[in-house]
């Protein structure tokens, strides 16, 4: 019997700490190698950290939302025997303490499927960190089995109008109690009266508060964002685009495109727009390292899309944006945009951006006053795109299909004349599409 | 010109649905109206759940004196063996009838419903007509809840009449039948076969199934097969009636075997007890344009049927043919009408055999389980373990309680019992599963000593792996 220590692994290029999200064992479990222990987030992404050895949990260090530095001893597991070589470096031969329990098989809860992405073979090292996918609710009944509960939790619940099959329970098996009915109400869970129901239903006062931790993903976007916005001045500037013709294009494009390319939205055009435009203006594809006040302006163009996920805010990657032709950058919109809402999208594909386009397009507004992703220096804002009257050259109103452009720019690094001038180049070459199929 | 009244809810049928429903709607504040003509508490008071209970338990009673005449024990000795008057039997069941209806009038009274005595026949789905002693009466109800239950099922080619009786001219006969033939080896058929073989009379069974009790799986039957065995009961199973006549004063019951050979046999009494069939005839059915379900009413879960303001319950709606699950339904819909928000959704309703032994259980068997697919842990204690069994002259007869429980959760799933008095034991059981039991709950709970009640827990305990009073 010996006795391991383990430490948080380096979870990523570059990242020094990570906070702690869920533990998804308790002292006294049994773990298997590659098993699945810990969530725990970075600057970016949450990543699920597998288990190194096979024993016992003895001991676990640090809460959920606590920070800790990577290399700090997060787990001390009693492990049967030899500790394998490739791990033995974080092991200590246990001294005394020769009768320990023994690992009870009977426990052994369902060990992770072993998806580790390194092949094993790799010399020494942890078993590589994954991103996580959504944290686990609790189990419900499966489908046709009627949901266990009292029958004064059953006839509750009938009188408030819930589905007893849609509540989670805490209890034993899964059972739903009175409290479980509570909490479910309390978070507004009731459904709507159906209409013509009791006469005598009337409003009644919202009086519940829920407190809620925030960690994790939710942490990271508070503090960034602020960061953001407490040291840099921004400045936005807005604009319309007329997108008539690049419309007509992209039609075209997508009636005659073939099966395996992806279905053009206007985000690989804006992706494009920005590839040519930026090498005139380098300062805006450019991170600005503040503690020792150096710039660094980047040749690449590696585009951040900001993506809305069950989880909150996530910046994938577009590396490389100028080696991509309009079809390639559809295809990695749409691939990054689903990794991120599925939790699939890997650190790396999490980071490394040096501009970043968001975009609440979908939703309508005709501005909007970006925060810049630090430490990049500008962020392009996308507003909804709207058939609307122009005047043409003859002074007649025609309709035109606009859509704004809200953008941000570090004010430190970027002037606004300049800002003005990278979205008006951005506007030319939307506006004549060809252009951006030009060398 | 027939009188006429209104009201907010009319029950049509005094049984152990209708009455309850009644007394709900009254004490709801609903203006109520019961019509009933063949006495409050319908069958199960008047012809079938009480009265029988009564006539078993006399039955049991004149056994063991029987026995005790025969042969002293426990240090008690008869210097004769007892006699039997049938006449007075039946007497004293009638007085706990004649009790117990009286009682269903008083609280019928007590919770403002007027009780109409008559035979109502309806015109459309809410306006009936009463025949009454005192004339007609012309009843129309906002809401109408119909509870006229089930009759016993005859056998057509051979009608009650005669020789051939059914389960409630049994209950009523002045003198004990010397050989009796029982068609029919369901629970009805037992339980008064088996009494009246108690009582002195020789017991021949015919059932077309291959078994006895089809409802209970062959387990739990097994403890009154032996009964049978033992007290010379004739089983005739797979055996199909096929006619009767009637030969120097004796009748004589024809039936086919599974080899389609014809046998005979000679009885006093022919017990038809095949089954019973929902009262949907006589009462106006045809003018309410009600939806059917085969032969019974078809409702939904709020016992509503297709007519709006019109509600069936109990035998008129559908399997299982019990008092307990009319009443739960009675009550359900008289909330309902109250604009109360009820569903009848029971997770189990437990049935009971007053055969010998007893035979009770709710939920699923552990065959029915793994029909299901559901793996199972099952615990089984022996009533010969029970030391309040033994001391009640019970646990000899291979009696038991079984839990049949999910592997993966330990939540239990069913729970049957057979032996002497555990039909007592039926409500703990009905309760475990209503209330989503575990195992361990039932083990959890401290089961008082010495009752039958341990058996349960130890039960419990044997699925678990670890029962005290048996080895593991």
């Amino acid at each position: 019997m010996s006795q391991y220590k383990y430490k948080l692994p380096d979870v990523g290029e570059g990242v020094v700490e990570a906070e702690i999200v869920e533990w998804h064992i308790k002292e006294g479990d049994t773990v298997t190698e590659d098993q699945h222990i810990l969530d725990v987030m970075t600057d970016k992404a949450t990543v699920e950290i597998p288990c190194a050895v096979n024993g016992k949990v003895k001991k676990i260090v640090g809460e959920p939302g606590e920070v800790i530095p990577v290399g700090t001893e997060i787990l001390i597991i009693d492990v049967e025997g030899e500790i394998p070589d490739d791990v033995e470096d974080q092991a200590e031969p246990e001294a005394k303490d020769a009768e320990v329990d023994t690992p009870d098989a009977t426990e052994k809860k369902d060990s992770a499927k072993s998806e580790a992405p390194e092949p094993k073979s790799e010399p020494k090292s942890e078993p590589a960190p994954k991103p996580a996918a959504a944290p686990s609710t609790p189990a419900l009944r499966a489908d046709g089995e009627k949901p266990l509960a009292s029958p004064a939790v059953r006839k509750r619940a009938l009188e408030a109008d819930i589905d007893l099959a849609a509540i989670p329970g805490t209890g034993p098996a899964g059972r739903v109690t009175h409290e479980d009915l509570d909490d479910f109400i309390a978070a507004g869970g009731r459904l709507a009266s159906k209409a013509g129901g009791s006469a005598g239903a009337s409003k009644a006062p919202r009086t519940g508060t829920e407190e809620i931790k925030v960690i994790g993903l939710r942490r990271k976007i508070a503090e960034n964002t602020a960061k953001s916005k407490r040291t840099i001045p921004h400045i936005t500037y807005v604009d319309e685009i007329d997108l008539t013709a690049l419309e007509d294009l992209r039609a075209h494009l997508n009636a005659s495109k073939r099966d395996d390319q992806t279905k053009l939205t206007i985000m690989p055009f804006l992706v494009q727009a920005l590839v040519k435009a930026l090498p005139e203006f380098p300062q805006a594809n450019a991170h600005f390292d503040t503690d020792n006040s150096v710039l660094t302006q980047y040749d690449a163009v590696h585009c951040g899309i900001a993506a809305a996920t069950p989880n909150g805010l996530m910046v994938p990657v577009i590396k490389h944006a100028e080696t991509l032709d309009i079809w390639d950058t559809a295809a990695e919109v749409k691939r990054l945009g689903n990794a991120a809402k599925s939790g699939k999208a890997s650190k790396d594909e999490l980071s490394g951006s040096t501009i970043t386009i968001t975009s609440l397009g979908a939703l309508g507004g005709i501005v909007t006053t970006p925060v810049i992703n630090l430490p990049e220096t500008a962020i392009i804002g996308v507003n909804k795109m709207q058939t609307l009257p122009r005047y043409d050259e003859a002074g007649r109103l025609v309709p035109r299909k606009i859509m704004n452009l809200s953008s941000s720019f570090d004010h430190r690094i970027v002037d606004g004349y300049e800002a003005a001038q990278l979205v008006q180049k951005m506007k030319a070459l939307l506006e004549n599409p060809a252009t951006l199929f030009m060398g | 010109m027939a009188k006429s009244k209104t009201c907010q809810v009319l029950v049509v049928g005094g049984g152990p649905g209708g009455y309850p429903a009644a007394i709900r709607a009254g004490q709801l504040g609903l203006d109520t109206i019961i019509v009933d003509k063949h006495g409050l508490g319908g069958t199960c008071l008047n012809r079938g759940c009480i009265p029988s209970k009564a006539f078993i338990h006399a039955a049991s009673k004149f056994e063991e004196m029987r026995h005790t005449a025969e042969k002293a024990d426990m240090g008690i000795s008869l210097a004769s063996a007892p006699e039997l008057d049938m006449s007075g039997l039946v007497a004293w069941k009638d007085s706990i009838v004649g009790k117990l209806t009286k009682g269903v009038g008083q609280l019928l009274k007590a919770a403002k419903v007027e009780h109409v005595d008559g035979w109502a026949t309806f015109k459309n789905a809410k306006t009936c007509v009463v025949h009454t002693d005192e004339g007609e009466i012309e009843i129309t109800a906002e809401n109408v809840i119909l509870a006229t239950g089930s009759k016993e099922t005859e056998l057509p080619f051979m009608p009650f009449g005669g020789p051939v009786i059914g389960s409630t001219e049994a209950l009523d006969l002045s003198e004990l039948p010397e050989k009796l033939v029982v068609i029919g080896g369901g629970y009805i058929g037992l339980e008064l076969g088996i009494a009246f073989r108690k009582l002195g009379s020789e017991v021949t069974v015919v059932e077309a199934l291959d078994r006895i009790l089809p409802l209970y799986d062959k387990e739990l039957v097994r403890p009154v097969q032996t009964w049978l065995k033992k007290n010379k009961v004739t089983l005739n199973l797979g055996c199909k009636a096929k006619g009767m006549r009637e030969e120097n004063g004796k009748a004589v019951l024809e039936f086919e075997d599974g080899d389609a050979k014809t046998h005979e046999v000679e009885a006093d009494r022919i017990l038809v007890a095949v089954g019973r069939k929902p009262v949907t005839q006589g009462w106006g059915l045809e003018a309410m344009g009600l939806d059917m379900d085969g032969a019974f009413i078809k409702v939904d879960d709020q016992c509503a049927t297709g007519m709006r303001g019109v509600y069936a319950i109990g035998d008129l709606v559908g399997e299982p043919l019990l008092a307990h699950k009319a009443t739960a339904q009675g009550e359900a819909v008289a909330e309902i009408i109250a604009g109360e928000r009820r569903r009848f959704d029971p997770y189990g309703i437990a049935a009971v055999c007053f055969t010998e032994p007893e035979v009770c259980g709710v939920g699923l068997s552990p065959d029915e389980a793994k029909a299901k697919g559901i793996a199972t842990k099952i615990g089984k204690f022996p009533l010969a373990a029970s030391g309040r069994a033994l001391s009640m002259e019970g646990g000899m007869d291979g009696g038991f309680v079984r839990i049949t429980a999910r592997e993966d959760d330990h939540v239990i799933l069913g729970i049957h019992a057979v032996g002497k008095h555990v039909s007592e034991l039926s409500g703990e059981f009905a309760l475990a599963i209503e209330m989503g039991a575990r195992l361990e709950d039932i083990a959890g709970t401290i089961h008082v000593h010495p009752t039958l009640t341990e058996c349960f827990a130890e039960a419990a305990l044997a699925a678990l792996g670890h029962p005290i009073h048996i080895s593991a």
